[in-house]
């Protein structure tokens, strides 16, 4: 479902060119739960910006789910970004004014969705938040933000979850809690990849990618 | 995204930050205020001159000597009773002349004094040219003229203070001395032109006799004013130039000489009074309109330090989805959110401030009927929704065009 073929990302910083990816080539299948690992400056956010649309390649073609996705404009990847793909980010970021449905409700709002706040309440439910959904996020405790930013990545019932170092701010009893949902959600037959450096975290993937230099080392 | 809820995320972004929102929108609320009650007082002050100049006479000509205006009280005049006579016999294109002599003197009746009364010596004629209405009695009449009655007609403020409630019709007064009986007494003017309220009115010949030693200067037939009234509107100007001549002739002066008179036509001045309010009333607008563009530059900063302040949150409505167009949008409505709550609350401050003031100009004595136009209202909200949109513009692009994954960093 999601197919990368000779990907490089080349950042200009001023004169000098340097390179974040240099031809990296993957496919990931419907249903597979995934671990991208590799020190810093290995090249995993690039690659996860690029799996994640957020930004283009500098060459090379990327495949989602049959679209050509290196080919569109911005407002198109603003698109498949609502549809397709669900983001679960280290710091949570949730809109901090906002209640915990609000903040699940968001990528219903632009998607035009009707219903939102059915649905939302479902997923909320879903990840065992359906008693805080009023709260807004500074009255919520680090491991519950979690799970409503997992419930705001849920609701559009994207193809791919994309979650980067998820658990990189929670505590070990709290990061097991929410890797036992991306668990269950993969049971559910979700497609997860999480970008980490924790090789704990990478154990409970059956696939790791190790990345080194913009290349891949290994994939096992 | 529907638009419905493109205004619901900007309200929601403008409620939770309260004070703030309050703050910006006040700018936009000063400089409304300050246009519509400029507007409004403008209009209520234009009204007023326009009725003041409709008491007076029609199709008026004013001849002064040169120095002094238009009560010309102790001024060195040049004019005299022949001048008037002789515009009234030469000048075809005039109906009646009105020559009048004044000076002051102190006026007592009963156990009452007025010091400094401007008395004004006139014929008959000064009743039909000046457009005076009789509260009570008569005015003075060719047969006062002629006999050198000793009659007075009182202005309505000098009525009021001698007599009260009392009607002074047939009682006596003593003018700088001398007995005089009251005639009858004027219809107030109002605040408008002159002093007609507070003044006596005697005939002029009356005036030769008793009255004109104390002034000085005098030749014993000179007058301070000639009223004069053309035959009609068309002929006003004709008119000037007709008194112009046969003044200057019989005054002597030669070619290239400064006319030791003047000549002024009311409707000329009222048109250039309004003219120069309406100048006026423009540039006053334009200072309030200036402290409403300082209230958009207020918008432009705030909106800018919010899109600074939020940059993670427009990274983060980028990544589930936001376009360009939705973010550009959100900003730009709260923009005109504050902008169009601030010129709301403006038209209504600047009416509060319009109808405060026409109280304190009631206290005063003045009536001032103020009205809110409807194109003030319309122009001053348009403006500040324009000014809001333009101001919200520049940080709008900033926010939209912002890279998400970058945004996302943003600590």
């Amino acid at each position: 479902m999601l197919e990368l073929e000779n990907i490089t990302k080349v950042y200009k910083a001023g004169q000098t060119e340097v390179p974040a990816l240099r031809g990296i080539s993957c496919r990931i299948e419907s249903g597979e739960m995934v671990s991208i690992i590799g020190p810093s400056g290995s090249g995993k956010s690039t690659l996860m910006n690029i799996i994640g649309c957020l930004d283009k390649p500098t060459s090379g073609k990327y495949r989602l789910e049959g679209v050509e996705v290196d080919k569109l404009n911005d407002d198109q990847l603003a698109e498949i970004r609502n549809k397709k793909i669900g983001f679960v980010f280290q710091s949570f970021n949730l809109l901090s004014r906002t209640t915990a449905l609000a903040n699940v409700e968001l990528p219903l709002i632009y998607g035009g969705a009707s219903n939102r706040r059915q649905r939302a309440l479902q997923v909320l439910e879903s990840v065992g938040l359906a008693h805080r959904v009023t709260h807004r996020p500074s009255e919520l405790a680090g491991g519950e933000q979690q799970r409503v930013a997992i419930a705001r990545a849920l609701v559009n019932n994207p193809s791919l979850i994309l979650a980067d170092e998820p658990t990189g701010n929670l505590d070990t009893r709290t990061s097991q809690e929410i890797m036992s949902i991306f668990k269950k959600l993969n049971e559910q037959g979700m497609t997860i990849v999480l970008v980490t450096h924790e090789p704990d975290i990478a154990a409970y993937t059956r696939r790791t990618i190790k990345l080194r230099d913009g290349q891949i080392e290994a994939s096992e | 995204m529907k638009l419905w809820d493109c205004f619901s995320t900007a309200l929601r972004a403008l409620l939770s930050n309260k004070l703030r929102s309050i703050l910006t929108m006040l700018g936009i609320l000063i400089g409304v205020a300050a246009v519509i009650s400029v507007l409004s007082l403008g209009s209520a002050q234009a009204a007023i001159v326009e009725e003041s100049f409709a008491t007076l006479g029609s199709n008026l000509i004013y001849v002064t000597p040169p120095e002094l205006g238009m009560s010309g009280v102790g001024a060195q005049t040049t004019l005299t009773l022949e001048d008037a006579q002789a515009i009234a016999q030469n000048a075809p294109s005039v109906r009646n002349v009105a020559p009048m002599a004044q000076t002051y003197a102190q006026v007592v009746a009963g156990g009452e004094s007025l010091s400094n009364t401007i008395i004004a010596g006139v014929t008959s004629k000064a009743q039909v040219v000046d457009n005076y209405g009789m509260a009570q009695g008569s005015f003075i009449t060719d047969f006062d003229y002629g006999a050198r009655s000793r009659v007075a007609v009182l202005g309505s403020e000098v009525a009021n203070t001698l007599f009260g409630e009392m009607d002074p019709t047939g009682q006596s007064v003593r003018i700088g001395g001398r007995q005089f009986q009251v005639s009858g007494v004027l219809e107030s003017r109002g605040t408008g032109f002159g002093f007609e309220d507070m003044r006596v009115y005697i005939p002029l010949s009356t005036f030769y006799t008793t009255l004109a030693t104390a002034q000085v200067g005098s030749r014993g037939d000179s007058v301070n004013m000639i009223s004069v009234q053309a035959k009609s509107g068309d002929l006003v100007e004709s008119a000037e130039q007709e008194i112009t001549d046969i003044l200057r002739v019989r005054h002597g002066l030669r070619e290239g000489e400064d006319d030791d008179f003047r000549v002024l036509n009311m409707a000329s001045v009222a048109a250039q009074v309004t003219q120069v309010l309406g100048i006026l009333q423009l540039v006053l607008a334009g200072i309030a309109g200036i402290s409403l563009l300082v209230g958009g530059i207020g918008i432009m900063n705030i909106m800018l330090v919010s899109v600074t302040e939020r940059i993670r949150e427009i990274g983060l409505r980028k990544a589930v989805g936001a376009k360009r167009r939705d973010i550009l949008i959100q900003f730009l409505i709260e923009a005109a959110t504050l902008s169009f709550c601030g010129g709301a609350l403006g038209v209504g401050l600047g009416w509060i401030i319009v109808k405060i003031m026409s109280v304190i100009a009631t206290n005063l004595g003045f009536t001032l009927s103020v009205t809110l136009p409807g194109y003030a209202i319309v122009l001053a909200v348009g403006v500040a929704i324009f000014i809001g949109l333009i101001s919200g513009l520049y940080p709008a692009v900033r926010a939209a065009r912002l890279d998400p994954i970058e945004s996302l960093r943003h600590e």
